[in-house]
């Protein structure tokens, strides 16, 4: 079918298409702009203990969480966390969907169910898993670990960034295996065959063909990775403790125990703005490395 | 046939393991006949699943959930099916931006969308409120019932619509008996994604929920901040119980490629 009957433009069309969205527009503007622009504004407010939020302009709040060693650290190690997470799950993630995307055909089903099946399960029920596997002395692999006399004392994992990686590493994989997933999709097969008709071994067609061709696909989910464990919340607040704070949990922490929102706000929209400074510039350089990928 | 060779297998294995050991654990845990963690070697038992009966706040945040994933879902559908029709079918100036706009809940961190919620509640007096965990949930929500739903309007054959209007049918005619039934299948994938959406969602919510509002992972997560014990894990384990039969039925209905990486991506 041609494009021309798809859209058929019409100067009542374009009015109709606005009315149908108007519904959607309404709310978003309403419930999504204008609560982030608040919280921009808010991260501009002053606050005391005694005095509360007070709404005059000042850039302390900007001032403290861009020089105070305490936000660099913490900053540091959000990112630090991130980064390591979107290695593991670029090194476990891409070989994972090439293999299964070369399983025979019940197989493929039911496995693609199982590593993208846990995306659906509650992040809490899943961090709890990684608690009661080597939480403290009283986590299941420990307990068994010491019993058999492997180890003296617990794997130091619970209040640890390892285990905070671990876990979030867990999380997010399979966002990373539907990345590389859908662009092997994109694959001819047809070319692999050729490299190895002409004389290429496995692991020539490997790194020469397949690699070149899923790049996009590990780059484009490195960047949903990242961007997820850069903002995570629930997996540093219960493997991570109170004491080792990223991001997320120390704008919570902010809002709803210390009640400095003003602070909190700053923190939020920082991580924000780096994020978004982080996704665009990498897509940037993605799509024009990639230009033909993308077509 | 598998193509893939015994080291594959092996990395296989090992992936597949790691992907499901912390799932099971929380299974079995949730089964223990004693008082404290630990896995079940003699015998299995129920009584932590009994004991949930005795702890209220967590049968309240469980229908909680229900009402607010079924609302908002609905909701979502609502607003979202007008505005893909509107996307799939008209080139209209602004339109990449309504795209942007409506997608744009996937890309902002839950937290910030937290904050930002909390501010804003609290300062129309919806704070802490059923009405404004609605509309949070409304808004994270719509994106994927928009996508699913773009995507079947945007595969639909608009020749059958052009059959029915040279057959005569009126303008509400045909959106009621051809594309509202085409686009069926986009819809109702939309809302269980949207559903289970909402129903796991727990870093925006934990900002915006008041004692009263919270919703099951809410609960679950203040409840394992104080301390772990094998209550929680028999909790976890109906949720994902839950999850697991939503997620066949959703890839019997669907397929869950085509679900999650979101354009119909159509098996030969």
């Amino acid at each position: 079918m041609s494009p021309a009957i798809l859209h058929r433009p019409s100067r009542g069309g374009v009015w109709v298409a606005w009315l149908l969205s108007l519904p959607a527009l309404a709310i978003f503007v309403a419930v999504v702009v204008v609560p982030l622009a608040m919280t921009v504004l808010l991260s501009f407010y002053d606050w005391g203990q005694y005095k509360g939020i007070e709404p005059v302009l000042i850039w302390k709040n900007w001032r403290e969480v861009l020089t105070d060693p305490y936000f660099r650290e913490m900053f540091a190690r959000t990112f630090r966390i991130a980064l390591l997470v979107t290695l593991i799950s670029a090194l476990l993630g891409a070989p994972e969907a090439y293999i299964l995307n070369r399983m025979a055909s019940p197989w493929r089903g039911i496995f693609l169910l199982v590593i993208l099946g846990p995306l659906l399960i509650s992040v809490v029920a899943r961090t709890l898993g990684w608690a009661l596997l080597f939480g403290g002395s009283s986590g299941v692999i420990n307990k068994a670990l010491m019993n058999v006399g492997l180890l003296a004392a617990p794997l130091p994992f619970m209040f640890t960034e390892t285990g905070v990686v671990v876990a979030l590493s867990h999380v997010l994989l399979p966002f990373m295996v539907l990345a590389v997933w859908a662009a092997l999709q994109r694959i001819d097969v047809q070319v692999e065959n050729a490299a190895t008709s002409l004389g290429a071994g496995h692991l020539t067609v490997l790194w020469r063909i397949v690699l070149p061709q899923a790049m996009p696909g590990v780059l484009s989910g490195a960047i949903i990775v990242f961007a997820l464990a850069a903002s995570a919340f629930a997996t540093p607040a219960i493997i991570g403790g109170r004491r080792l704070k990223v991001a997320a949990t120390l704008a919570y922490d902010e809002f709803l125990n210390t009640l400095n929102w003003p602070l909190g706000a700053a923190v939020a929209v920082l991580l924000l703005l780096a994020l978004v400074v982080v996704t665009l510039g990498c897509n940037a350089l993605i799509e024009r490395r990639y230009a033909e990928a993308f077509r | 046939m598998s193509r893939n060779g015994p080291l594959a297998i092996a990395f296989h294995s090992c992936i597949v393991a790691f992907m499901l050991a912390p799932i099971v654990v929380v299974c079995l845990v949730a089964f223990t006949p004693e008082g404290y963690l630990s896995l079940p070697v003699s015998a299995f038992s129920l009584r932590w699943f009994r004991a949930i009966a005795r702890y209220p706040e967590f049968v309240a945040a469980f229908w909680t959930s229900l009402w607010l994933g079924a609302l908002s879902s609905a909701l979502a559908l609502l607003v979202a099916v007008p505005a893909a029709l509107a996307i799939a079918r008209y080139r209209f100036r602004g339109r990449d931006v309504l795209a942007g706009l409506f997608l744009s809940p996937l890309m902002i961190p839950h937290v910030v969308l937290g904050v930002a919620f909390l501010r804003f509640f609290t300062q129309i007096g919806l704070g802490g409120r059923f009405s404004g965990l609605l509309l949070a949930h409304l808004v994270i929500v719509c994106p994927f019932a928009l996508r699913l739903t773009l995507a079947s309007a945007t595969g639909m054959d608009r020749a059958i619509e052009q059959a029915a209007i040279s057959l005569g049918a009126s303008d509400w005619a045909v959106l009621r008996r051809v594309t509202l039934p085409l686009i069926a299948p986009g819809m109702i994938s939309g809302w269980a994604l949207a559903f289970i959406q909402s129903f796991d969602e727990v870093t925006m919510t934990v900002f915006v929920a008041a004692p009263g509002t919270e919703t099951l992972p809410v609960r679950m997560f203040l409840y394992i901040q104080d301390n772990i014990d094998p209550l929680v894990a028999s909790v976890s384990a109906c949720v994902i119980a839950v999850t697991v039969v939503a997620l066949i039925g959703l890839d019997r209905l669907y397929g869950l490629d085509r679900l999650l990486v979101g354009h119909g991506h159509r098996e030969p």
